[in-house]
């Protein structure tokens, strides 16, 4: 015996439209694979690239508490913007989100990345300039690594001083394909030098 | 020292007791019924999720919210038949380890009682497996143990 797609279905929305979740998630398709998309009654609280069930669970509560739920609805927000990123009809992202249980250096390095443009590129040093912390560029780049909201949070967008992409935690493949997505691709390669 | 079980985030703790809450309800409730009762399981779990203080016998306890459900769904449609009865053919082993002590106690003392001492839950947890309050799970709990008490020394 089996739970019913359509009962499971049912749970599931009602736990959400009740507020009865600390965090809701779901698998969302993109052009750079699947993505863990989570939120919670904050906004969007995290977006990890390769899901893996086992331990994105704890994670996600660690992050919100532990009514960690599967819920489509509670991501419907976040799955639309994304999709629309993705389709090239969206350049910045309207969501909010949780950032809570983040040290004070980290959320204003993020309030900081969340301003560099579409299409365009900084660099760790300057981030790290913009925070006041000129010499902290290894710092930002932690907080980079570490950024649980990657492509709403546009991390891609920050690149070593010599103009190499650098690292990225989805992989450097992902990076150069946010970037070429965005054309900043097209404008890194055209510059001189 | 030893370390309290974690609370498992609760799309584990879904997953892994939801097919074995429909079954039970199935059995209680008929299938159709069996689908409200289903939900309204589980919502009950997760408004009290947040307030466990420990990962412990969380079978018995999301087993005994069903149980309740179900009695609840019953006694609104039928409401003046006998339902012990029916409570008392249950297998799972929370019913069955303090059986013989328990037999002939209400319901809710039954379940209070069980739960408080077969599987050591907090009064916070026996509350929300009972729909009540924490004050009426204690009350009902030292309500059947004073019945049992009077039942063995007489």
């Amino acid at each position: 015996m089996t739970v019913s797609p359509d009962l499971d279905r049912r749970f599931r929305e009602a736990a959400s439209t009740l507020g009865l979740v600390d965090i809701g998630f779901d698998i969302v398709d993109s052009p750079i694979g699947e993505l863990l998309v989570a939120a919670s009654d904050q906004g969007v609280a995290s977006i990890w690239f390769d899901p893996d069930p086992a331990e994105d669970l704890e994670r996600l509560a660690r992050i919100g508490g532990p009514r960690v739920l599967r819920s489509p609805r509670s991501v419907d927000d976040a799955r639309r913007e994304l999709d629309e990123y993705f389709e090239g009809r969206r350049r910045s992202f309207d969501l909010r989100l949780d950032l809570r249980a983040l040290p004070p250096f980290t959320v204003s390095v993020l309030h900081e990345l969340a301003r560099v443009p579409y299409g365009e590129t900084t660099t760790y040093g300057a981030l790290a300039a913009k925070v006041g912390h000129p010499r902290a560029a290894r710092a930002v780049g932690t907080v980079m690594n570490r950024n649980r909201i990657p492509i709403v949070l546009p991390c891609h967008r920050v690149v070593g001083s010599t103009g190499d992409l650098t690292g990225y935690a989805g992989g450097l493949d992902r990076k150069a394909t946010l970037l070429e997505l965005e054309g900043a691709m097209r404008a890194r390669a055209r510059r001189p030098g | 020292m030893m370390q309290a079980v974690a609370i498992p985030p609760f799309e584990r703790f879904y997953e892994e007791h939801r097919v074995e809450v429909l079954r039970l309800l199935r059995r209680r409730l008929g299938a159709q019924r069996a689908e409200d009762a289903f939900q309204e399981t589980f919502l009950r779990a997760l408004r009290a999720y947040g307030r466990l203080d420990h990962g412990e016998h969380l079978r018995a306890w999301v087993l005994t919210i069903a149980q309740n459900v179900a009695l609840d769904m019953l006694r609104r449609a039928r409401p003046t038949e006998e339902l012990v009865e029916a409570a008392s053919d249950d297998r799972h082993p929370a019913y069955a380890e303090l059986a013989d002590l328990t037999d002939g106690l209400g319901t809710k003392e039954r379940a209070a009682v069980v739960l408080r001492y077969g599987y050591d839950l907090s009064y916070e947890q026996i509350a929300s497996a009972l729909g009540s309050s924490p004050d009426a799970a204690r009350q009902a709990t030292s309500t059947g143990v004073r019945r049992i008490r009077r039942r063995i020394t007489s």
